[in-house]
């Protein structure tokens, strides 16, 4: 057993630290009032490399694994829990998906990009009518000639709107057993037909843009299916398996951020004569805090241990979401308790904190889900 | 050009400093590149963009300063020194510091060093100066711009917030001051290929020093931290009894004026 990182890994932490710390959390109030996606810091963000950290230099990212990816992930969500939803969603969702099942041409023409910073994509999945139940997904793609032609509705998109290319599961058809047959195609931001929305008016992770989609008649060549046309299902599974790592790396950046806060007011505010941090009922839940987001952070650094060893990590990372996700809910409700009144202020920002906490209970698989997942692996 | 950056790894002021016996308790104390030093790499890459040549940073300290060095390499140097004196040092000033960096610097002939203007732990500001007049160059300190034409070079400096122009040439050392620019954050490729980067690792022994040679010449007799802020006072009453309160708080309780 190891637990220390790598100079790398720890070089990235602190680097990532101090530009989320100069950069983002000067503007994480604003960001939360306007609803406003930054794309300068994603800009930023990008020349920086964060954006290529889980891909090989070939394909334009910068050879990180997965563990540094977290620790990106988490400091960004430390300051700024909307930013760090888009960063999680850009690479995890818009991105992985990509390197995972492309081939050389889609990779060539659509990762690299991505990996360099240069765009953004997006992965559309959810729909009105479809959400944990995935198999219940409406979309449709026809091929008609040497073009699908895609009709749908998506929901909750993560950076739709600002992206290059939306990776959409729509059914292709159906097996012998009658049930549906799910592929996922590549579909350029540009494409006639694709209309995107952005009227979300949402409870937090409001930095982060969410869109609607629509397709009509969309017509995309036949060779942007993603990987195997028969197992779409699968392939969002697994992508999904990943990208809840980084959903609860960025739960315990804002379950750190709580404890952080929380810990400085206590320290300061004066009750009764003394600190407040000198009271035990303010000490027990700084304690269960400080012990939550350690708990956290480490599972989520086996979930990612596991992954770049290519071990299994399904119930690793269902682990890690689940814990983290209700850890950070619960940090940051405390610190919003420990702050009193002030906590229920938006300048103190540990509301923010719980209103983006409860976004991660519920995208990306709710905790629900997440217990169904381990239930699923427990052999249930 | 040669160019070569004096780095110094040093504690976080912006982080809590504690005092254990007399010693600033490395315990939780975050460990930073100092900040005028940044100043300093970022120029050096600078000038080895403009101009060509190579950037080597170099730091005395110990092993842990390795991760400074690293960041200094994934920030774009190109090679790194580390002078660890781990095993053959107790203690050391300025003259140790200097001594250590005259005999590496022999038979180097560097175009320019660039240090910080000072260290934010001891602050002392002697280093660079010190180490150009052991080197027998010029320097200039505090600069805040630097432009190399040819052997000839201008510089623009702080002068307690006024600007002095000073034209002088290479070989040159010059220190760092706020203002000189924006050092940039370490990126990941650049991370990536730090590890990569020469990183060599010398000991007094490898510079024909022993103790003796560079023992310090001043002591440390105590160290304390700044005395706690008190809560300060807020005057009630007439604006012209408040004006003689202060005045008469400046004079007997302050004694300012």
């Amino acid at each position: 057993m190891n637990f220390e990182l790598t100079k790398e890994q720890e070089m990235t932490r602190k680097m990532v630290r101090d530009f989320a710390e100069n950069v983002i959390q000067p503007r994480a109030i604003d960001l939360d009032v306007k609803a406003e996606f930054p794309e300068d810091i994603f800009k930023e963000m990008g020349k920086l490399g964060l954006l290529g950290i889980p891909f090989p230099e070939e394909y334009g990212g910068v050879g990180g694994d997965t563990i540094t990816y977290a620790l990106a992930v988490e400091e960004i969500g430390r300051v700024c829990g909307g930013t760090g939803l888009s960063y999680a969603a850009a690479v995890s969702l818009g991105s992985s998906p990509i390197y995972y099942f492309g081939t050389e041409d889609q990779k060539q023409e659509y990762l690299v990009p991505l990996a360099k910073g240069e765009g953004l994509a997006s992965f559309g999945l959810t729909e009105p009518n479809a959400g944990s139940d995935a198999g219940g997904t409406q979309t449709r793609a026809k091929l008609e000639g040497d073009e699908y032609v895609i009709n749908g509705e998506k929901s909750w998109i993560t950076n739709a709107g600002y992206a290059r290319s939306i990776t959409v599961t729509a059914v292709s058809g159906k097996r012998e057993d009658g049930k549906n047959i799910i592929s996922a195609f590549i579909v350029p931001a540009d494409t006639p037909g694709l209309t995107i929305n952005s009227n979300y008016d949402k409870m937090g992770v409001r930095a982060s843009n969410t869109c609607e989609i629509i397709l009509e008649d969309v017509r995309v060549p036949k060779e942007n299916i993603l990987g195997d046309p028969e197992k779409g299902f699968g392939q969002f599974l697994y992508t999904l398996d990943g990208g809840r790592i980084s959903i609860a790396a960025l739960a315990v950046g804002i379950a750190q951020a709580s404890l952080d806060r929380a810990l400085a007011y206590a320290k300061e505010r004066k009750q009764f004569g003394k600190t407040i941090s000198n009271f035990q009922a303010i000490q027990f839940k700084l304690a269960d805090m400080a012990m939550e987001v350690e708990l956290a952070r480490n599972m989520v650094m086996k979930a990612a241990w596991l992954k770049d060893q290519g071990k299994p990590f399904t119930k690793e990372s269902a682990y890690a979401k689940l814990f983290a996700s209700e850890t950070a809910f619960r940090s940051a409700n405390q610190a919003i308790q420990i702050h009193g009144g002030y906590g229920y202020m938006r300048e103190y920002e540990v509301e923010r904190y719980l209103r983006d906490a409860k976004l991660l209970e519920i995208g990306e698989g709710t905790s629900e889900i997440q217990r169904l997942v381990i239930a699923r692996q427990l052999g249930c | 050009m040669n160019i070569y950056v004096l780095l110094k790894r040093t504690f976080d002021t912006e982080e809590k400093i504690a005092i254990n016996d007399g010693r600033i308790d490395e315990e939780g104390a975050e460990f930073i590149i100092n900040p005028y030093d940044e100043y300093a790499v970022e120029e050096a890459i600078n000038l080895r963009d403009e101009h060509g040549g190579e950037v080597t940073v170099v730091t005395i300290g110990e092993e842990e300063s390795e991760k400074q060095l690293r960041t200094a390499l994934a920030m774009g140097a190109d090679k790194a020194v580390l002078i660890n004196t781990e095993d053959d040092l107790e203690d050391g000033d300025q003259f140790t510091t200097v001594k250590i960096l005259e005999a590496f610097f022999e038979g180097k002939e560097a175009d320019i060093i660039l240090a910080g203007n000072v260290a934010i732990d001891e602050a002392s500001g002697q280093v660079g100066p010190r180490l150009a007049e052991r080197l027998d160059i010029p320097y200039v300190t505090t600069i805040t711009s630097i432009s190399v034409d040819g052997e000839t070079v201008q510089i623009e400096r702080d002068v307690e917030g006024d600007v002095e122009k000073v034209e002088t040439s290479l070989p040159l050392l010059v220190t760092c001051q706020q203002g000189l620019n924006e050092p940039r954050y370490p990126s990941l490729p650049g991370i990536m290929k730090a590890k990569k980067k020469p990183l060599e690792e010398l000991e007094l022994d490898d510079l024909d020093l022993d103790e003796g040679d560079v023992e310090a010449k001043t002591k440390t007799v105590d160290i304390f931290l700044p005395p706690e802020k008190e809560a300060g006072k807020v005057l009630e009453g007439e604006i012209d009894d408040q004006v003689k309160e202060l005045v008469s708080l400046l004079r007997n309780e302050a004694k300012v004026l």
